[in-house]
């Protein structure tokens, strides 16, 4: 087998363990393996590299590399796991440094004039690529950690700026393409650089994760244009796949955040005044939806568990269901126990006859008073059919009707899963807050065929 | 490197994204970021091209380049991996079997139970 061959077939390989890695990312029981197998296809790639090609410089790589890995293990390790996204922002933003970085120096060092026009597109697109992700996940970074404000920030001409910006890159790009001359690429970097700025001031709060998803396939891309400049197959299929997948995965961040990417990316030109504003304007608020499979996931990770049933349980008939479901997470070592409402349902005791019916334990169920103190130390509170009884307006807003009733503390758990038939109020015909808080899963649905389903999915984990 | 060459990095090119469309056709919310995370340690491989950039490297213009390259990228690596590595541990598989488990579960809420009286 020749020196060639060899790499080729390492490079096959690491594909292939980055391949599965993603597939592994997509599901509870696998992802901690798939990581790990990335982790060692990324071991494969690096020590191939060492082995196989003819590198100068040993030391000075190896050197570079303790200090890469001196700083980050110790930042990863430390890092609050609440500042988990920013962290992300700054590990995906080198990345996209380096590509360009490589990209660059590549083409300084062919002679002015040798290369052909696709060997400095592949040039130009690693740069600037590379560039914007470089400067929009410091930016990302700066807003999260909270250097600056996490607000949108907009200003007079935003969109003719950045339009202007992006149009003198492409204008360089043809030039350099034209004419290979260094300095235009070093214009094109401080351009791109402005650019990645640009494009990431006028996101703020909550959707900057989804943007620093963006910006992840955005080095994605930046890392294939180093691969071809390079022509390295393992640069290119990695990169690719995360482009893809990264793209991909920021539709599907956005969609469960109840938005779409163009809103988030753009809606600060103009609309977000009124947004923050007025801020009591449901129409404007974004509410949390998921899927049978993210609730069985929540549950099922969970150390304690809390369901607090109402009226939508009785209507369903959905209390054997939930007692199964109980059954599955006590079998998988989760403490279950039921909050009962004094006039949770239609009529004072009605969830504690229906529960009963289904042969839940007494135990189990836990009066109002009892039951408060518990949710502080619950991994979810799940909620079925009840509205009033958790509605935090009965603390906190004098002017609710409902203002004084005793309510069930569910907002103090880590996580709240609401199953609900629509974003309709309750009895009582107030908004509930808490369906809007960050921390708060809606399932939609009927309660007994939401339970089924999750019961399902609890028995697949 | 001729024409052949190219046409074949594109080729991997475009079977790579649909690779990667299809790969995450269906992910849970919950494994959102995880997975942000874990794509983010795998474009790290652009630790590999620095390497060849420095250690091919003439000059000081561009042993700078290289050099700095190579701490970017593995800082992009191993941080994205540890990190992603932390996430997922709320993934751990429980240890205890569902009868050991139930045990110490009654006897911790029966603790609460008594240091609430």
């Amino acid at each position: 087998m020749s020196l060639g061959t060899g790499i080729r077939l390492a490079d096959l390989i690491a594909a292939i363990c980055f391949i599965l890695a993603l597939r592994g990312l997509t599901g509870p029981k696998t992802a901690r393996n798939g990581n790990l197998l990335g982790a060692g296809g990324m071991l494969l790639a690096i020590g191939i590299t060492f082995a196989t090609h003819d590198l100068t410089h040993f030391l000075l790589i190896a050197g570079a590399m303790v200090i890469g890995v001196v700083v980050a293990v110790p930042a990863a390790r430390l890092v609050k796991m609440t500042a988990m996204p920013q962290m992300v922002a700054a590990f995906n933003g080198v990345g996209g440094g380096a590509a360009a970085l490589i990209a660059l120096a590549t083409f300084l060092r062919a002679p002015a004039g040798s290369l052909a026009v696709y060997q400095v597109v592949e040039v130009i697109l690693g740069v600037a690529i590379g560039c914007i992700s470089f400067a929009g996940s410091c930016i990302a970074f700066a807003k999260l950690q909270e250097l600056m404000t996490g607000r949108a920030i907009t200003y007079p001409g935003q969109q003719v700026w950045n339009g202007i910006v992006g149009a003198g890159i492409l204008g360089l790009a043809i030039a350099v393409c034209v004419n290979q001359v260094h300095w235009i690429v070093a214009v094109i970097l401080v351009l791109a650089l402005a650019f990645g700025v640009a494009f990431v001031l006028p996101v703020g709060g909550a959707d900057v994760p989804v943007l620093i998803s963006l910006l992840n396939s955005f080095t994605g891309l930046a890392v294939a244009a180093s691969g071809f400049v390079l022509h390295s197959v393992v640069l290119v299929v990695a990169g690719t796949l995360v482009g893809a997948s990264g793209t991909l995965l920021t539709q599907m961040m956005s969609r469960a955040m109840g938005r779409s990417l163009p809103n988030i990316l753009f809606s600060a030109f103009g609309s977000v005044i009124t947004a923050t504003g007025g801020a009591e304007g449901d129409t404007t608020r974004s509410v949390r939806s998921a899927s049978a499979e993210d609730v069985a996931i929540l549950l099922s990770y969970a150390n304690k568990v809390i369901v607090v049933p109402g009226y939508g349980l009785a209507v369903a008939q959905a209390q054997h269901t939930i007692r199964e479901l109980a059954d599955l997470l006590e079998a998988r070592g989760i403490e279950v126990i039921y909050a009962i409402h004094p006039v949770a349902g239609r009529m004072p005791g009605h969830m504690n006859v229906l529960l009963a019916e289904a042969n839940v334990p007494y135990e189990q169920l836990k009066e109002m008073d009892e039951a408060n103190p518990e949710f502080q130390s619950a991994d979810v509170a799940l909620v079925i059919g009840a509205n009033d009884v958790v509605n935090p307006a009965a603390k906190n807003n004098p002017a609710s009707p409902i203002y004084g009733m005793p309510i069930l503390a569910v907002d103090e758990a880590r996580n709240i899963v609401f199953m609900k038939r629509s974003m309709r109020p309750g009895f009582a015909g107030i908004d509930n807050e808490l369906l809007f808080d960050p921390k708060t899963t809606l399932l939609f649905g009927d309660a007994k065929d939401s339970l089924t389903k999750v019961v399902a999915a609890v028995k697949a984990m | 490197m001729n024409g052949g060459d190219i046409l074949s990095l594109i080729t991997v090119f475009v079977l790579s994204a649909f690779v990667g469309f299809e790969v995450i056709a269906k992910v849970p919310s919950t494994l959102h970021t995880p997975l942000m995370s874990g794509t983010n340690a795998i474009h790290g491989v652009v630790v590999v091209g620095a390497m060849l950039v420095l250690g091919t490297a003439n000059g000081a213009m561009q042993m700078t380049l290289g050099f700095v390259a190579v701490v970017l990228a593995t800082l992009n690596v191993v941080g994205g991996f540890v990190v992603t590595d932390r996430m997922l541990e709320m993934f751990k598989v429980r240890k205890p079997a569902p009868k050991v488990a139930a045990a110490p579960s009654a006897a911790a809420s029966a603790s609460t139970e008594a240091g609430q009286k």
